[in-house]
Order: C-alpha cells, then sequence, then structure tokens
C-alpha cells in the first residue's frame, strides 16, 4: 500500500467562490486521515477532488510516487461513503452492494462470496434482500458502507458518514468504524465537522479553515499544541477561554486582571492568551496563586459541572467535579497551562522554558 | 361544500370528454334510418351489428390496426431511446446551456408540422420509404423527440446527483449508468414520455395519408380515411363510428394499464433528507 499525497491543492469554482487555496496533505497507508473544519471549510471538495468527482484548479496528487489525479474517476479504486449514504433505491441491498463489482466484470461467484462477506461483518446478512426503503437509518448506513467495504479499495473516503445518525447510534457507529479500519488496516480520508469524532478516530487531522490547512497532526497535538487561536478555539468542547490583552512591562493587562507573560518569543505588545476550562484550577476556598471567582451560570453535565465564573472583569468558564457550591469561588490560572497566541496573526507563541523569566 | 363542488366539475369534465365517445358508440349500432333522422334518436332500437360487420367485410381494420401498432411502436421506441441519451446528459449540465438547449427543442417543437410535410415526403421519396415503415417511424420520432426530451429531462434532474456519483464510483460508465440507475429511477417519466409519443403516433394522420398510398401499409388513421360511400352524397357514419372505436381502443387499454405507473413515486429511499 502507498501513501497518498497531495500537493498544493486549490479549487476555485466556476463562480469565482474559492474552495481550497494550496492545500498539502499526506494520507499515511494504513492510517486514518480525518479532514476536520467547520461547515463550508472545502473538507468534502478535498474529498471528492481525491475521488474525482471535482477537478482541482491546481495542485497535484500522487498515490505513492505515481500521479494520480489523471486516473479516471471509475478506475481511482476508492470506496466512497456518502454523507445522504446515496444508495440505489431500487435495488436489493444484495444488488447495492454487487453493482460495482459486476461493473468491474468479476466472476459471479467470487461476487457473491464477498457480499456475504461484507454482509456479515456489518451485521447485515439478514437485510440482503430488502430495498434500502425499508431500513432504518443506521441499517442504510451499514450498507452505504458495505457498498465502500465490499471492493476492497485502496483507498476509503467516508463523507460525514455518522452525521444523518441519532446521537446514540453516532457513538457505537464511531467505535465500530475504529475497530473496522483497524481490522482492515484500511488507508481512510475521513471528513467530519464533528471534533469527537475527529478526536477518537484519527491517526492524524488536518485542520482546514476558509480552504486552508490550519494545523496538521495527531489529535493529541491538536489539543495540547493548537498551531493558532482558530485551532485553539475549535478543538475542544467546552471551548477554550481566550482573551486578548496589551502586554506591559512582562504581565499581559486584561480586564480586572493581569496575568505574567513568559520571556522569550511571547513578549509581544498585544497577545491572545488561551485556557482550556478543564486545566482551570477551582476550590471553594482560598489557595496560592488563586482569585476570587463570582459563579454567574452553572450548567451540570453529569460528570461534571460548566461554571461560568467572573474573575476580574473578564468571563471564565471553568469544567469542576459537581458537588454543593457557593456563588463565591477561588480560581487559579495554572500559567503552565496558559496558551499564547500573536495579537495579530493568532499564531501560536512557545515560551522557550531554557530562557529564564 | 368544496367536496361536492369538485365532485360536480370533475362529473362536468368526465360528461364534455366522454359524450362524443358515447355519440360514436351509440352511431356504431345505430340502424342507418334512425342516424340521420330528426328529431334525434338517441338509444338505436333495436342495436345493430351491421356496421361493424360491413366494415369488416369492406376494410383490412386488422392490417390498419397492426401498422398503427408497428409504426408507433418503433416511432415511441427510437423517441425515447435517442430522448433519454439527450435527458442524461442535459440533466446534468450547467443550467444555463441546459436552458438554451431545451428552449431551442421547445421552438422545434413548436414548429407547424404541415410546413415539414413536402419536404419530408421529397426526403421520403428519394429515400425510397413511400410504403414503408421508417418513411413514417423516423418523422414521427424526430417530430416527437421535444417533447420527450422534456419530460424525460424533468425525470432524470429529479434523481440525487449523489446517486449518479456513487454510480460513477462504481466503476458504471455512461451508458451503464443511464440503463442501471438513472432509467430504473425515472421509470415513471420514461413510461408518460413513452405514451404521450406513442398516442400522438397513433393519432397522426397528415403523413400516414400522404406517405402511405397502399391499402395494405396503411395506419389506421389513413384507413378510416378511406372508408366512403356508394356514392360521394353517401356518408356511412355506422361503419366510421364502427372504425373509429376500434382505433381508439388499444389506446384506451394502454393508458389504463400503465395508469399507475405514471401516478407513481419517484425517488423513495434513494437519500436520507
Amino acid at each position: 500500500m502507498d501513501d497518498l499525497r497531495g500537493e498544493a491543492i486549490s479549487k476555485v469554482f466556476p463562480g469565482g467562490a474559492r474552495a481550497l487555496e494550496q492545500v498539502s496533505f499526506r494520507a499515511r497507508a494504513g492510517q486514518v486521515l480525518t479532514l476536520l473544519g467547520p461547515s463550508g471549510c472545502g473538507k468534502s471538495t478535498l474529498l471528492r477532488i481525491v475521488a474525482g468527482l471535482e477537478e482541482a484548479t491546481s495542485g497535484r496528487l500522487f498515490l505513492g510516487e505515481r500521479p494520480f489525479d489523471g486516473v479516471p474517476t471509475g478506475q481511482r479504486d476508492v470506496g466512497f461513503v456518502f454523507q445522504n449514504y446515496a444508495l440505489y433505491p431500487h435495488l436489493s441491498v444484495e444488488d447495492n452492494l454487487s453493482l460495482g463489482l459486476r461493473a468491474r466484470g468479476r466472476p459471479r461467484a467470487e461476487t457473491a462470496a464477498r457480499v456475504r462477506r461484507t454482509a456479515e461483518l456489518l451485521g447485515i446478512g439478514a437485510l440482503l434482500q430488502r430495498r434500502p426503503g425499508q431500513l432504518s437509518g443506521g441499517q442504510q448506513q451499514r450498507v452505504a458502507l458495505g457498498r465502500a467495504l465490499v471492493r476492497e479499495p485502496r483507498l476509503y473516503l467516508l463523507d460525514e458518514p455518522l452525521s444523518n445518525l441519532d446521537a446514540l447510534l453516532r457513538e457505537s457507529m464511531r467505535s465500530e468504524l475504529k475497530l473496522l479500519f483497524r481490522r482492515l488496516n484500511a488507508t481512510v480520508l475521513y471528513v467530519t465537522h464533528d471534533q469527537a469524532e475527529a478526536m477518537s478516530l484519527s491517526d492524524e487531522v488536518l485542520l482546514l479553515d476558509d480552504g486552508r490547512v490550519r494545523q496538521c497532526a495527531p489529535p493529541q497535538e491538536l489539543y495540547a499544541r493548537p498551531a493558532d487561536l482558530f485551532v485553539a478555539t475549535f478543538v475542544g468542547s467546552p471551548r477554550m477561554n481566550t482573551w486578548l490583552g496589551e502586554c506591559a512591562e512582562g504581565g499581559l493587562q486584561l480586564r480586572g486582571l493581569r496575568l505574567d507573560v513568559p520571556a522569550g518569543p511571547t513578549r509581544r505588545p498585544r497577545l491572545w492568551v488561551g485556557l482550556r476550562p478543564e486545566d482551570v484550577e477551582v476550590r471553594p476556598t482560598p489557595f496560592e496563586g488563586a482569585r476570587e471567582a463570582l459563579v454567574e451560570l452553572a450548567e451540570p453535565l453529569g460528570d461534571r459541572v460548566l461554571l461560568t465564573l467572573r474573575v476580574g472583569g473578564e468571563s471564565l468558564r471553568a469544567l469542576t467535579p459537581p458537588g454543593a457550591r457557593s456563588e463565591r469561588l477561588w480560581a487559579r490560572l495554572p500559567p503552565e497551562r496558559l496558551h499564547w497566541f500573536d495579537g495579530q496573526s493568532g499564531a501560536r507563541l512557545d515560551p522557550r522554558p531554557t530562557q529564564a523569566v | 361544500m368544496r367536496r361536492v363542488g369538485l365532485a360536480l366539475a370533475t362529473a362536468l369534465l368526465a360528461a364534455w370528454s366522454l359524450a362524443p365517445v358515447a355519440w360514436q358508440l351509440l352511431t356504431a349500432v345505430k340502424p342507418d334510418a334512425q342516424i340521420t333522422r330528426t328529431p334525434t334518436v338517441y338509444l338505436p332500437d333495436p342495436p345493430t351489428s351491421r356496421h361493424v360487420t360491413a366494415l369488416l367485410a369492406r376494410k383490412p381494420m386488422a392490417v390498419y390496426l397492426a401498422n398503427s401498432l408497428a409504426v408507433s411502436a418503433v416511432a415511441t421506441t427510437l423517441a425515447v431511446g435517442v430522448a433519454a441519451l439527450a435527458a442524461a446528459a442535459l440533466s446534468r449540465s450547467a443550467a444555463a446551456s441546459r436552458d438554451r438547449a431545451l428552449l431551442g427543442l421547445l421552438l422545434l417543437a413548436l414548429f407547424p408540422p404541415i410546413l415539414l410535410l413536402f419536404p419530408l415526403y421529397e426526403g421520403v421519396r428519394a429515400l425510397g420509404w413511400v410504403n414503408h415503415l421508417p418513411g413514417l417511424a423516423l418523422p414521427y420520432a424526430a417530430l416527437n423527440l421535444p417533447l420527450a426530451v422534456w419530460i424525460l429531462e424533468s425525470g432524470f434532474r429529479q434523481i440525487p446527483r449523489e446517486l449518479d456519483e456513487a454510480a460513477r464510483l462504481d466503476g458504471l460508465g455512461w451508458l451503464a449508468r443511464l440503463a442501471r440507475v438513472q432509467a430504473p429511477l425515472a421509470a415513471p417519466s420514461l413510461v408518460t414520455a413513452a405514451i404521450l409519443v406513442f398516442i400522438f403516433c397513433w393519432n397522426e394522420f397528415m403523413l400516414a395519408l400522404t406517405f402511405m398510398t397502399r391499402d395494405s401499409h396503411k395506419t389506421v388513421t389513413a384507413g378510416i380515411a378511406s372508408i366512403g360511400g356508394a356514392s360521394i352524397y353517401e356518408i356511412p357514419w355506422g361503419q366510421l363510428s364502427a372504425a373509429v372505436l376500434l382505433a381508439t381502443a388499444p389506446l384506451v387499454l394502454l393508458v389504463l394499464v400503465f395508469e399507475r405507473r405514471i401516478a407513481g413515486g419517484l425517488t423513495r429511499g434513494a437519500v436520507k433528507g
């Protein structure tokens, strides 16, 4: 198996709308690369370009060392799962699965065997004679997946495959997909706007916004070291607290709040600082480094409570264990957990621990 | 109140449409003397089968009907087949160029066929197709192409684009996609187009009368026109009515058989909405 590479892919639609700008990526063989981003960021367009359903305005695709963009759509040998499934409504599940094999002239016995194997793998063996209209959403989803799997393609492309399922089913299918991808050792491009899906399924995440790559990294790094302010606020739920302030004399002045700015490249005149709600330390009594915080809102999430606090003049959201609370709490913003971003560009600024403060 | 109004309107419309047919039916079984008598005799007394037997003895009605069937079937197959190719392409074209093409077809359809009669006749004669099936079937197919393209294009356009893309990724070429995905899904449109084209071909008179001069090749409309009386002062109303009924019956049957397909749903269960 080979890696799939995209080099500087741009797409401008006939109307002049720019969907992708200079996007490069590498989907490693046997790994899951997720294209993540808000709707309209170009992630589906990129997937469709890889499938051959759209043509890139410029840029190249390679599978291994061979160019992939010249290969006709029908010969790219990709398994594609559509967001709305796109099952053939007039064909039985069995025929939906086998049409691609029959179109490629595979022997009848081999086709039947593969269809049976795939159906059993996905637990739809009993539904083979039904039509898509007679299936539930979850079953249709499995058939759509089966249609991609049955051909044993060299590349799997999934376009928001779980977005039409209800929350419960989505979660169980997510785990199932992960197991399935691992079992098949499949090379997968997976499009989603759901960061939980991206985090749990991916080996690597390509985060797109407005047609540009914001960051390409394994999920954990995306979370721990977001490349810019957009990534920081897009990844993680509830979203990261961010404040913009003026930097003076080694401190960042916020409304009624001053934070020490570490030395090094972080010393810029204007800075964004971010802190994830789960990183805020909250206690009922004063402790070292803590500031007084007034509770404005408490949203119980079951295992934890999401508090909206007022610290100085700034609003701060914090995740805390459930339990009795007063109106007044004490919150600490651990300096080692703060993320720093340039006030203008929003790019991540890493303090250098070697330079003493 | 609204229901009563609707029922009344339906009854009126049905009466308006069916009255001529009923009149033909009554005339076909009325003795000659009662057909032309004033005041009008509405119900035949007694009903007679004389006209039918006389008609069948004089004219090869079975041959006319068979000719009509052959010409109409060939023309319909051609028209719908070619229109399906055009419609499949048009339904996936950019809106602007698609609309231009459809408008062009509409203009062609509005062109009065009588202006085509003489050029067509010259063409058909030059090809030696006078009194031959293609002489009628080809012009019929061509004249009906715009209508068929319009009907099929709107049918194909309702098929979700993803289905077409799924078929492309499944490795189906354009012809396989048309045959295995688009045509089955647009079956109601196909049936509608086929029936309308077939009816037009079946009813066509002007070209049939001009191009088919031999009795053995006449279609049923031209055949009926050749039914005359013993003298030019005598019109065999009874036989004409019987012939018209014979010519109409197959069409009525055809529509009844396919009525459900026409009204049938389109793309249920294709994609999740």
